[in-house]
């Protein structure tokens, strides 16, 4: 047995390597500097980019020019950065930019903790934007997950060109961990559809539920991009049926592919009537609570979700469906449990989470199933 | 080519307005510069220049206000083939005024137009970072509590290679233009111009107006010699190749058994520069090659050259789920600062746990086993007591055993630290 160790963050910067990652552009914000540095190392050795913006709205400009031009497109930030990401985030969902953001996240609001993890801009990862059009955020468990989920998010931004979100925390960043790399389960890349018609090139014309064929800037076909609201042809529009199209596609290309977008975690246990539903560093005490629950003589199941955006909602309501009570836990004061309740109305949903710097240990989680 | 301007859409401005003269001097300066159409490409940002790249017939990016130069820079870095034009109006380069600075420093062979009308003429005339103090705007008063900015001055002195100021009206605008482009280096060319649709209905701004402006304050020239340097893109290339070095994931094999085969939980409680992350990474590095899993965090002051540094470290032949301490297997109190941030588990220790205390450091009553060691008595030196109890704990065979300690030591440190760590190591063994 052979074993890596390394923290989250160096394992997204690998994931980003495996994935083809070219370009890198960040500012250095506590705690997701340490993927800047790791793609400083193994960037430019490998003829690729890694640039420090003056801030975090030019790193952002920087990825978007750059991902227009062809480069496959990473950058790192924690909440704050996240923050002054929105209007390029915003740029990227509605004109199909394909760029991959590491969000480490850590307790906010504002400035926050620099240095203490909480999951703290679930909502804010997917609505931090104009127009409400959707990204697509993957949250990671342990170093592993940061390395392959980072590949498949690559993939998603490279198919769907949108921005895709990878939501680690503190705790998962800046903590070191050994795993077998012979265990690492690394998907085939995708890259972007280049567009191969014979006419003139329309670069956003694309099937209802599908993300345009792409040509770079530069390339000997000219190339339109915009942020202003757009139809295919990459000129302003103010033609409703155009526009109306133009806005519902961006939903399309997501909501009828959520069977792939979709990625998750189960343990199903026989004749369990409780089916606690996590995500990210919670879920790793969540297998520990169960595992201590079933050594009690009172199993339950779990559930973690990676794909949180959009919401798994087919999976949540197949797999709730044989269940008396679902619990959901969470390292904040609860943001993704709205979903869970949206969606599996009527069923009842048991509450817990925390919002004090640290992570939700095994005995608390066990106390709030045992207590329903 | 005959011409770049897309037939298709033509200008849309008001009539009067300089941003017509300048298009079109754009369009007779890329003609004489003789590129390929998809070898240009326009970026623009929001304001009535935003309209810039509709009017071409080259790439085009338009993107938000303030922040084309950074797209620019993007697509410089990733294409450094491409003649890259930015424009920009006033507005925009007050509102991105930190990536007009940025690019002034980095001399990326990008040309930046400023078309600078002195208002913002696409929201109602309101004051820009160039409106005078005396003009009448769309701001009722609030320009009259400011000063304008001098463009030229403030991208000269940020470190422009290549800056000008001239009339948007001037014939000599597309040579100016083609000099601009052609430098290599961050050129930045202010224009002067007439905003008729907003700023002229108010002000005495007239064409020779203009000109008496540039008289009373002269054009820098272009090419600014003291701020000569090599284009960023290109150095930035040289660098990579000479410094970058590709560091590889670093792989640990399972080499020998634990001592026992549990699972540990160590804290290591020590304050800075007593190089306590440093025997974290031991401690999991000696836990991988017994075959376990590892996981470590790390708390230590943001400033870190003081406070507390505490090390937290899992060992377990099980996947390691939770990653917190919940009951400690080994403590090691090499400081007051660190045992004070920890204060509380001392009460919650097992009477199994092993503690190592330094003879100097206080720590609260516990049911554990303490041994008390005086490594200063050793003259073992404060930095190396973290060292120093991996040494001891390898003696009683406690997590790890004398071969995975010097394992560690070899995988971490080079031929001559691992000596020196040797040297401490052989006090206590
Ligand atoms: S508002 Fe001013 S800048 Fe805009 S088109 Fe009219 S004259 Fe030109």
């Amino acid at each position: 047995m052979a074993s890596v160790f390394m923290e989250g963050n160096e394992a997204v910067a690998r994931g980003a390597m495996a994935a083809g990652c070219n370009f890198f552009a960040g500012y250095p914000i506590t705690p997701a500097t340490t993927i800047f540095n790791n793609m400083l190392k193994m960037l430019p050795p490998r003829d690729g980019v890694c640039i420090q913006g003056e801030d975090e709205i030019a790193s952002m400009g920087y990825c978007i020019g750059a991902s227009m031009a062809g480069k496959k497109v990473l950058t790192a930030t924690s909440g704050p950065g996240i923050s002054l990401y929105s209007e390029h985030i915003s740029f990227a969902i509605g004109s199909e930019i394909p760029l991959v953001i590491a969000n480490v996240q850590r307790l906010g609001p504002s400035t926050g903790s620099a240095t203490r993890g909480a999951d703290s801009d679930i909502q804010f990862m997917r609505w931090g934007s104009t127009s409400g059009a959707p990204v697509i955020v993957l949250a990671p468990k342990d170093a592993k997950d940061c390395l392959e989920l980072t590949v498949h998010a690559f993939n998603f931004a490279e198919e769907f060109r949108c921005p895709v979100f990878i939501a680690s925390n503190k705790e998962i960043g800046m903590t070191k961990e050994s795993f077998d790399m012979d265990d690492l389960n690394l998907p085939p890349l995708v890259e972007r559809t280049p567009y191969t018609g014979s006419g003139p090139y329309v670069p956003f014309a694309a099937d209802p539920d599908k993300s345009p064929p792409f040509l770079p800037i530069g390339g000997t076909t000219l190339v339109r991009q915009t942020s202003s609201t757009h139809g295919p042809d990459g000129y302003i529009t103010i033609d409703p049926q155009v526009i109306a199209a133009m806005q519902q596609r961006l939903h399309t290309k997501l909501t009828a592919a959520m069977d792939r977008i979709t990625l998750y975690e189960e343990t199903m246990v026989p004749d369990t009537d409780t089916l606690v539903i996590s995500y990210g560093i919670t879920s790793r005490a969540v297998t520990d609570a169960a595992t201590a629950l079933a050594a009690k003589g009172r199993p339950v199941s779990t559930l973690s979700l990676k794909t949180l955006w959009p919401v798994p909602e087919a999976l949540l309501v197949e797999k709730a469906a044989r269940f008396k009570k679902i619990v959901v836990i969470e390292m904040n004061l609860g943001q993704y449990v709205t979903e869970i309740k949206r969606i599996l109305c009527g069923k009842p949903v048991e509450f817990y989470g925390q919002m004090n710097g640290t992570m939700i240990p095994p005995a608390k989680i066990m106390e709030t199933i045992e207590n329903e | 080519m005959n011409s770049f301007l897309n037939t298709s859409r033509p200008p849309v401005f008001c009539p009067g307005c300089t941003h017509e003269r300048i298009t079109k001097s754009l369009d007779a300066a890329l003609i004489k510069m003789g590129i390929p159409d998809h070898k240009t490409v326009i970026v623009t940002d929001i304001g009535c220049s935003g309209l810039f790249d509709t009017f071409f017939n080259v790439h085009a990016l338009h993107g938000v206000h303030g922040r084309a130069l950074t797209y620019a820079a993007g697509l410089k870095l990733a294409d450094p083939s491409l003649n890259v034009i930015v424009t920009m109006g006033d507005g925009g380069m007050g509102i991105g005024g930190a990536h007009v600075l940025s690019a002034c420093r980095k001399n990326m062979d990008l040309t930046l137009i400023i078309l600078n009308n002195f208002n913002f003429g696409m929201t109602g005339g309101q004051y820009s970072a160039t409106t005078p103090s005396d003009a009448v705007v769309g701001s009722e008063f609030l320009n009259q509590a400011e000063i304008p900015m001098d463009i030229c001055g403030v991208v000269e002195s940020a470190g422009a290679s290549y800056v000008s100021r001239i009339s948007g009206m001037d014939d000599g605008l597309s040579d100016e233009l083609v000099r601009a482009m052609e430098h290599e280096g961050f050129s930045v060319v202010e224009t002067l111009g007439l905003c008729t649709g907003r700023y002229t209905k108010r002000n005495q701004l007239t064409p020779k107006v203009i000109d008496q402006m540039i008289e009373q304050r002269p054009s820098p020239g272009g090419v600014i010699e003291k701020n000569q340097r090599p284009e960023y893109g290109n150095r930035y290339r040289q660098l990579a190749k000479e410094k970058g070095k590709f560091s590889d994931p670093f792989v640990v094999k399972k080499l020998f058994d634990m001592p026992d085969d549990r699972r540990h939980e160590v804290v290591i409680l020590g304050s800075a520069g007593m190089r306590i992350v440093t025997a974290g990474d031991m401690v999991c590095f000696a836990g991988i090659s017994g075959g376990l899993n590892v996981s470590i965090k790390n708390d230590y002051n943001i400033t870190v050259l003081r406070g507390q540094s505490v090390s937290e470290i899992l060992l377990s032949p099980e996947k390691i789920g939770y990653t917190g301490i919940e009951s400690p297997t080994v403590v090691l109190a090499l400081s007051d600062e660190g045992v004070a941030r920890r204060q509380k588990i001392f009460a919650t220790l097992s009477p199994d746990t092993y503690v190592l205390k330094e003879a100097s450091v206080a720590i609260p009553d516990t049911p554990a086993q303490v041994e008390e060691i005086d490594f200063k008595a050793m003259k073992i030196k404060k930095t190396d007591w973290a060292l120093a109890s991996l040494a001891v704990l390898a003696k009683h065979e406690i997590v790890l055993n004398k071969d995975m300690l010097v394992f560690a030591l070899k995988s971490r440190f080079n031929e001559k630290v691992f000596n020196l760590s040797m040297e401490t190591v052989n006090k206590i063994l």
